[in-house]
């Protein structure tokens, strides 16, 4: 599409080009009194290293370990959720959706872009993107195959649209094999992707015995 | 371009939401991307923050900003944090806070109007630690129950709504009561909160697809082979046997 010869330098004019027109509209707003620019930095810091994806990996550990927690988070999920420190804004309302040997959930927005931050941190690109969100409603095992993920035959299919401010958590199936793993150890297999349903939940390589050198 | 001398050329006025994309063809293949990749540009997350930022100061509120992204007319050529940027330039200039030239100069050239609160940087944990429940007490008695079957609203709506137009006018089966919620549609339009009753719908994709080639096996509406759903409000759904 680009005609330029210097994809290179071109990416890179352009990338300036949105840097200071953002620069800008930051100097006006502070300016103004609107915006303290300190407040900015703690967001972004906020969203980079404190709220993500791990918050709802621990929410699926802690479910596959706790039934107590489970019935919870199926009863109240926000309340469940916030009980480990995780609440607050885009996850208000909080609902937990199961995935079962006969029922796979996901999760999307068709009218922009809803996602719990709270658990999940920032959307990533593809879940915003015109592609899932138009393809997913209608195609979910297309959209499940570019994702490497083939369901078994009889699995049925849920798509969860978030066209309120209702936000869906998947909590993916605990793979096989798993019960020497601590609620830690599980919680580290738990991947943002299956949380939105987009991927399952698999053991990498053979778990060595604990204890065991490795 | 011009509207005629009357000036009541229907589409002058109409309200075209850009971003209702469910179900839309010709949109390629989903590319997944690796966790730890949340931003492709150093300005995305200076967009992000001001957008949060300006909204915390009460200027307007989410349904709003999701109407103003949505009426851009280069939605569709625009990626997400460009769409984001172009609709909070677009909500201060209507309402005063920033001008044009401001933005071609980078620096304020006309008195800044009160806004309700600035968000500190001492503040930004508890503000995202609150949130923005949407969740009201009832007024009245929720008119639909689990199990119940309802239709969608078929009609088109000349303002901004959140029921997507791949379920509009389907048959689908209430599966969970969410409570009384402020009301998007009025909400965004500055018609106050108007809570309603919100209801999670499942539809079988039959319902959804049928005439579009794609078939499901169910009873239409949540024990088929593929089933969506959509948390809608009361007044987009009516009762059907």
């Amino acid at each position: 599409m680009s005609q330029n010869a210097d994809e290179h330098g071109h990416e890179h004019s352009e990338l300036g080009e949105m840097d200071l027109r953002v620069r800008a509209l930051e100097t006006v707003l502070t300016q103004k009194g609107y915006i303290d620019p300190a407040a900015l930095d703690v967001l972004i810091d906020t969203y980079q290293t404190r709220i993500g994806p791990r918050n709802g990996a621990r929410v699926v550990a802690r479910s596959w370990v706790d039934p107590v927690f489970r019935a919870w988070l199926q009863t109240d999920a926000s309340a469940a959720i916030a009980s480990l420190g995780y609440s607050g804004r885009q996850g208000e309302h909080m609902i937990a959706v199961e995935n079962t040997p006969v029922l796979h959930n996901m999760v999307v927005c068709t009218l922009c872009s809803c996602y719990p931050w709270p658990v999940l941190g920032l959307p990533p690109t593809w879940y915003k993107s015109a592609a899932y969100r138009s393809r997913v409603v209608k195609d979910p095992r297309g959209v499940l195959a570019e994702f490497g993920v083939t369901l078994p035959e009889g699995t049925r299919t849920r798509v969860w649209d978030s066209t309120a401010e209702v936000r869906y958590l998947v909590i993916p199936q605990r793979p096989k094999d798993t019960e020497a793993l601590s609620e830690a150890q599980l919680a580290a297999l738990v991947s943002r992707d299956s949380m939105i349903g987009t991927a399952l939940v698999t053991v990498p390589t053979p778990v060595p015995a604990l204890g065991a050198p490795s | 371009m011009s509207s005629g001398a009357s000036g009541t050329t229907p589409q002058a006025t109409r309200y075209v939401t850009h971003a209702d994309l469910g179900g839309q063809a010709g949109h390629g293949a989903v590319l997944p991307e690796a966790e730890g990749e949340l931003f492709h540009a150093d300005w995305e997350p200076r967009v992000l923050a001001l957008t949060l930022a300006m909204g915390a100061t009460g200027s307007w509120n989410i349904d709003a900003s999701r109407a103003a992204r949505e009426t851009l007319a280069d939605y569709a050529q625009l990626d997400y944090y460009r769409i984001w940027l172009a609709a909070l330039e677009k909500l201060m200039l209507q309402r005063g806070q920033l001008f044009a030239d401001e933005i071609a100069a980078g620096r304020m050239l006309h008195d800044a109007v009160p806004v309700l609160r600035t968000l500190q940087a001492a503040n930004v944990g508890t503000a995202l630690a609150k949130g923005t429940p949407t969740e009201r007490p009832a007024a009245s008695q929720a008119r639909f129950a689990v199990g119940q079957w309802v239709c969608t609203r078929a009609a088109a709506v000349d303002h901004h709504t959140r029921l997507p137009g791949y379920v509009r006018g389907k048959r689908g089966r209430i599966e969970r009561v969410l409570g009384a919620h402020v009301f998007a549609d009025n909400h965004a339009q500055g018609l106050g909160e108007s809570p309603q009753w919100l209801y999670t719908v499942v539809f079988d994709a039959a319902e959804l697809w049928s005439d579009q080639g794609r078939q499901g096996i169910g009873d239409g509406g949540g024990n088929g082979i593929a089933d969506v759903s959509v948390d809608a409000w009361e007044s987009y759904l009516h009762h059907v046997e």
